[in-house]
């Protein structure tokens, strides 16, 4: 009986910015097991793309629909299905890296501190997690980031540029988090410039200026 | 967990419990940042001394000034604080997190505003009675100042939030805030200073209270409506 589409549908999506028109009828379609990579260059929208099939962004045209159903209509639903990482990594710098990872996990479930620990020992940032993160740099900030996102294990994951700031290292965790990921029958949207190494199942989109 | 099953559930944790989580974060990171909390209630304190040695007023004239300036000077320095409310999580990216969290945006909105009136309101109320010492307010009405101070600031907080929540946009968005929120707090002035005034004059204050009290119920129920809306409109 379920015929309905599995995953994340956006369906000719406009957006302008102003006079500008950022996104012209871009579709894409998302299902379990899959990894969509946004690529294009600098200014062709794929932040906005990605705010937009999060629900942060109405479109001006277009649909995104979770599950069949217009995210409109079943916000709480799909944004306790979502994880966004964006471009920043939103850690407030005067609380540590678990404190963060507490208060903002907290929010969709209630979450024991050993899992974030073994969250922030997973991203190889658990010697700072007593830290204010406003002494971290740049790339373990992006590492609590990610831990935020495995301890929300929320089926969709959407990431702007998860492989800023961090080094080679850093770099293939981000793979092999999203190999596991998606692998897991998870679903991973992300934004990157470089190719991602994954085997299966890679989509990808190229945003046109 | 299948894709489907998600349609089922929202978040686990309960909007108070969200709430809940959202003060303590609120209040975990004024205290650590204690002059931010600080400087509001300094600067309150220092214009109400300001104004006796500005003036050099006799007492007489001072004591019928008091409730005015006392209510100037705390609406001005809860201005100072307002600013903040949403601008430092939105700068972060926390607000697009929050806004995320499934939880309503509106519980999220009471939730900040009311940690807000905490350390900033609250405190303000707490350290008026030094104020009105110096100002020459018998402490006979203290009662009456402070029970005013705490439905003012509370509202102003409220009517501040919808400010907040317009100008967290903008990159100098403080004086703009300033100016949309003073002329809505013209009758919590009206009403407060009024209270104050009247029980110094012995007249009953319990008018100029109800009045107060009831701005202060239709600013908490409709402002987390007009602040949400407002942020949902600042996020895009």
């Amino acid at each position: 009986m379920d015929s309905a589409p599995q995953g994340l549908n956006v369906d000719k999506i406009h957006v302008w910015r102003g006079d500008r028109h950022v996104l012209k009828g871009v579709s894409l379609a998302l299902g379990p097991g899959e990894l969509l990579q946004v690529a294009g260059s600098n200014g062709t929208g794929k932040t906005t793309l990605l705010r937009v099939a999060c629900g942060l962004l109405r479109p001006e045209q277009g649909r995104v629909a979770w599950c069949g159903l217009p995210i409109a209509g079943i916000r709480p639903q799909f944004q306790n299905a979502l994880v966004y990482a964006a471009h920043e990594p939103a850690l407030k710098s005067d609380l540590t890296p678990l404190e963060n990872l507490r208060y903002l996990v907290g929010l969709k479930r209630s979450v024991p501190t050993a899992e974030l620990e073994a969250a922030l020992e997973r991203t190889g940032v658990a010697a700072c997690a007593q830290l204010p993160v406003r002494v971290l740099s740049a790339g373990q900030r992006r590492r609590v980031a990610l831990a935020r996102v495995i301890a929300m294990r929320s089926p969709l994951w959407m990431l702007d540029e998860p492989f800023t700031n961090l080094d080679a290292a850093g770099s293939a965790l981000v793979t092999d988090l999203l190999r596991e990921h998606v692998s897991a029958a998870g679903m991973a949207l992300v934004v990157a410039h470089h190719d991602i190494a994954l085997p299966a199942r890679l989509k990808r989109l190229e945003l046109q200026g | 967990m299948s894709v489907a099953d998600t349609l089922a559930e929202g978040p686990e944790v309960s909007a108070v419990r969200a709430m809940a989580l959202i003060v303590r974060r609120e209040l975990r990171l004024s205290f650590r940042r204690p002059e931010q909390m600080l400087q509001p209630l300094v600067f309150f304190l220092i214009v109400t001394t300001l104004f006796p040695l500005g003036l050099s007023l006799q007492l007489s004239l001072l004591r019928d000034m008091a409730p005015g300036v006392l209510w100037v000077a705390a609406l001005l320095s809860s201005l100072l604080s307002l600013d903040s409310l949403f601008k430092s999580d939105a700068d972060d990216g926390t607000l697009d997190q929050l806004a995320l969290s499934g939880q309503s945006l509106t519980a999220i909105v009471v939730a900040k505003t009311a940690a807000h009136w905490l350390v900033s309101g609250a405190a303000l109320v707490l350290v008026s009675p030094l104020v009105g010492i110096a100002l020459g307010i018998p402490v006979a009405i203290f009662p009456t100042m402070l029970g005013s101070l705490a439905l003012g600031t509370l509202s102003l907080s409220w009517l501040g939030a919808i400010g907040a929540g317009l100008t967290v946009g903008l990159k100098r968005g403080n004086v703009l805030l300033s100016l949309i929120v003073l002329p809505l707090a013209m009758p919590l002035l009206i009403f407060g200073a009024g209270a104050t005034d009247r029980a110094a004059s012995g007249i009953s204050s319990a008018g100029a209270l109800y009045l107060l009290g009831s701005l202060c119920v239709f600013t908490c129920t409709l402002a987390p409506f007009a602040t949400a809306a407002a942020l949902r409109i600042t996020l895009e």
